[in-house]
């Protein structure tokens, strides 16, 4: 049973190895990530938001709501931590 | 449970530490508009100093100075101040989180280290609120 799960491990990261062959290159100028969005972002940043970092601009100011959404995400995260792992001070006495 | 450190190499080492590491901190999230850095990257340095703080010191005596009760505030605070920028623009006729329309010197770029201030007290007040629960988890 454990050669089977051997093989089909090997299968899996074949074909993901054959997916990533079918990739474009690294730093393409032609590839769809480079010609969609990215040559706006890099040519309008300073001219709109006033910032020189283009990074900080994407993600603050056009993707406003998306870093909101983070946030709370992370602030959900610290409340759920808070709910399972944290001791009443009742508790605590008995 | 982490209780005080013994050896005194590191907690001298960590006492003086400590404020440059939050000053480094305050530094990544006041330029997050201008240089690398930003709102996550300077709360997680500043969390990690506190934390530095709790091992080397144990973690009651940190709790003494920053209490959970103080913590728990700042977590929301953070994302309030997120929320309050973003409304401040939607009052003023803007879109939500469109910081053109705010009455300031270089609206966007304030807007943004606004919202960054939020975001870095709010990671800080995570980082070092699930450290507290986790740690003192029996």
């Amino acid at each position: 049973m454990r050669i089977f799960y051997y093989i089909l491990t090997c299968i899996t990261g074949l074909l993901l190895i054959y997916g990533v062959s079918d990739m474009p290159k690294w730093g393409d100028p032609h590839s769809p990530a480079s010609l969609h969005v990215s040559p706006r972002y890099i040519e309008k940043t300073l001219e709109e938001t006033e910032v020189p970092n283009m990074v900080t601009a994407v993600l603050a100011d056009y993707r406003g709501f998306d870093t909101f959404g983070e946030t709370t995400v992370i602030f959900t995260a610290a409340v759920s931590c808070l709910l399972i792992l944290r001791k009443r001070k009742k508790e605590k006495d008995v | 449970m982490i209780d005080k450190h013994e050896s005194i190499i590191i907690k001298t080492i960590s006492r003086i530490l400590a404020p440059f590491v939050q000053l480094y901190a305050l530094y990544v999230i006041m330029h997050g508009h201008t240089s690398p850095g930003g709102g996550f990257q300077g709360g997680v340095i500043l969390g990690a100093s506190f934390i530095l703080l709790a091992i080397a010191f144990g973690i009651d005596e940190v709790k003494e100075r920053f209490a959970e009760r103080i913590l728990t505030t700042f977590t929301s605070m953070g994302v309030f101040i997120y929320g309050f920028i973003g409304f401040v623009c939607f009052v003023l006729g803007a879109n939500f989180l469109d910081y053109g329309i705010l009455p300031v010197v270089e609206p966007r770029g304030m807007g943004m280290l606004g919202i960054e201030i939020g975001v870095g007290i709010t990671v800080m007040a995570v980082m070092v609120s699930i450290f507290y629960d986790l740690s003192t988890y029996e």
